[in-house]
């Protein structure tokens, strides 16, 4: 256990309420010129699930990002709840090398692909964060693996590779390895996108099960309307850097935003335009040609 | 980028030094994972396996051939000073001085190098090395280091492999085809190749090509950018870069190794 006040990611401890496990304050984040994030809050509260949704390129990719500390931001904090459940808070932002990597400990996350280790099993590819993090015997890492696969339906593809299963069991391969070392947090990066539909609501289920059973703290990144909204307690809406807005997915769907309209209703034209800026029609067409 | 600007010759100037002080970042890091990646020797016992193994044919074939050639060359020139029995001798010192390592960390770059490269650049894409970063796991440690480490032990002994064979080609020419004594080729030989100075010298060449080819090989395919033009524009990058490294260092390395 760390000690409290030793380490400097400690040294700007400041308390978060009880119910969030992640606080980000006022966080901006850009590649030179472009802004991604612009002065963004935002809560995650703990044992639920917060769908992140927006237009593609909106930043919520980033989020993720931001809260496992690949990525830093130019302003503000994430603030990640302290392990033992107390009000101290770590900056995942200032965090460094082992500090890190305890803090990642503490979440998984579920890449777009799976991201699967090519050249490792199925078995071996949940096995790794445990063979890596754990002295576990032989016996129980495989008792942990078929656990976990088992959550996920797919202790019988355990011998198989990755080149030999469908998207969507990678996908579900992949969140058993996120969850095999039983974090407090998972992020979901678009878990939906390119799933058949059999596959898609076996994953929104299997989402939202882990989430209850085990007491995760779920998010999800998604533009997938309907799946999200069953699954999500809170429902962030992002747009142009900023939050558009938030709340319980019938709040958001009701939402008299015109942005968040146009996205809920997925109509093509508003407040996000159809057409990328282009030169007026009639210069381009009646006008006299170069 | 026009040349003739000073701020566009200050920014490229800039970048370049900055990739040079990251590549040489990375490779101290490497070195420094040296114990960190014997603890864990199976992960570099497979490196060695897959980077040396798999290139023993490649290896043992153009040794066997560059053999063969040195075997009549050395031939056609010392029977002019009717000294033809030295051939064996020459054939050693050309091989294991010069020819064994140069050519061994040529066809290293292009049969293991260029693996490397394309197998991280792919990981890259595949978000692999950032689902292992997540995982609490540095890439660098656990993907790199042992991959280093497991082309710089089997770079030193492919090119001895290569020079073994080569000898055993030159041995095929001169002594089976061309008619040269067996006793006077293997006696010039041992006579005039000196462990230290001659088989020494190769090998500190061999070990010097393999950490600067793996090295190349691993840092473009981790700076790959992880688009499909990138990893193959990576490839290409670790098979040129490396080819020059080997060449440019062959002679700096030479140079040393005369005046000491």
């Amino acid at each position: 256990m760390q000690k409290a006040g030793l380490r400097p990611a400690f040294a700007f401890m400041k308390p978060i309420p009880n119910d969030a496990l992640v606080e980000i304050r006022n966080l901006t984040f850009g590649y030179g010129e472009r802004i991604i994030l612009d002065d963004v809050s935002l809560r995650i509260p703990r044992g639920k699930v917060t769908a992140l949704m927006g237009a593609s390129g909106g930043g919520k990719t980033t989020v993720l990002r931001l809260i496992g500390g690949q990525w830093k931001a130019q302003k503000g904090q994430v603030l990640l709840q302290g392990p033992t459940g107390d009000d101290s808070a770590q900056d995942v932002g200032a965090l460094q090398g082992r500090d890190l990597h305890l803090a990642r400990r503490r979440m998984g996350m579920l890449f777009q692909f799976g991201a699967l280790f090519t050249d490792l099993s199925v078995f071996e590819n949940v096995a790794f964060p445990l063979r890596e993090h754990t002295d576990l015997s032989e016996d129980l890492i495989r008792d942990v693996v078929l656990l976990k696969l088992n959550a996920v339906g797919l202790r019988g593809a355990r011998d198989l590779m990755p080149s030999e299963i469908s998207g969507g069991m990678a996908r579900r391969v992949a969140l058993a390895r996120a969850i095999a070392l039983d974090p407090e947090l998972v992020m979901y990066d678009e878990p939906f996108s390119g799933l058949d539909p059999i596959s898609l609501g076996t994953a929104a289920r299997l989402i939202r099960q882990l989430n209850d059973v085990m007491g995760l703290t779920s998010i999800v990144v998604s533009h997938d309307l309907d799946e999200t909204f069953q699954i999500a307690d809170q429902v962030v809406v992002l747009a142009n850097g900023k939050i558009a807005a938030q709340g319980t997915p019938d709040e958001v769907r009701h939402s008299t935003d015109p942005l968040v309209h146009q996205f809920v209703s997925g109509q093509s034209d508003g407040p996000v335009r159809f057409h990328y800026p282009a030169p007026p029609v009639d210069q381009d067409f009646c006008g006299a040609r170069p | 980028m026009s040349w003739y600007r000073p701020a566009d010759v200050g920014f490229s100037a800039r970048q370049t030094l900055a990739e040079w002080g990251h590549g040489a970042r990375m490779l101290l890091h490497l070195f420094t994972l040296f114990g960190a990646s014997f603890k864990r020797f199976r992960l570099v016992r497979d490196q060695v396996f897959f980077l040396g193994n798999h290139s023993l044919a490649i290896i043992s074939v153009s040794g066997l051939f560059v053999g063969f050639v040195l075997g009549l060359q050395g031939y056609y020139s010392l029977q002019r000073y009717a000294s033809s029995e030295a051939v064996g001798l020459l054939v050693a010192l050309s091989l294991v001085r010069e020819l064994g390592p140069v050519i061994t960390a040529l066809l290293f770059a292009g049969r293991a190098g260029t693996s490397l490269t394309a197998e991280i650049g792919l990981m890259k894409a595949g978000e692999q090395l950032s689902a292992m970063e997540m995982m609490a796991v540095d890439p660098v440690q656990r993907i790199l280091a042992p991959r280093f480490w497991g082309g710089v032990i089997a770079m030193p002994l492919l090119a001895a492999v290569f020079s073994a064979v080569g000898i055993l080609g030159g041995y095929v020419v001169a002594v089976l085809l061309i008619g040269i004594d067996s006793g006077a080729f293997w006696s010039q030989m041992q006579g005039g190749v000196d462990v230290w100075s001659d088989v020494g010298n190769g090998v500190i060449k061999s070990v010097v090509f393999g950490i600067a080819v793996t090295f190349i090989a691993l840092l473009q395919g981790y700076e790959a950018q992880a688009t499909p033009e990138g990893v193959s524009r990576a490839t290409t990058r670790t098979v040129v870069v490396s080819s020059l490294s080997v060449l440019g260092l062959d002679f700096v390395l030479t140079v040393m190794m005369f005046s000491i």
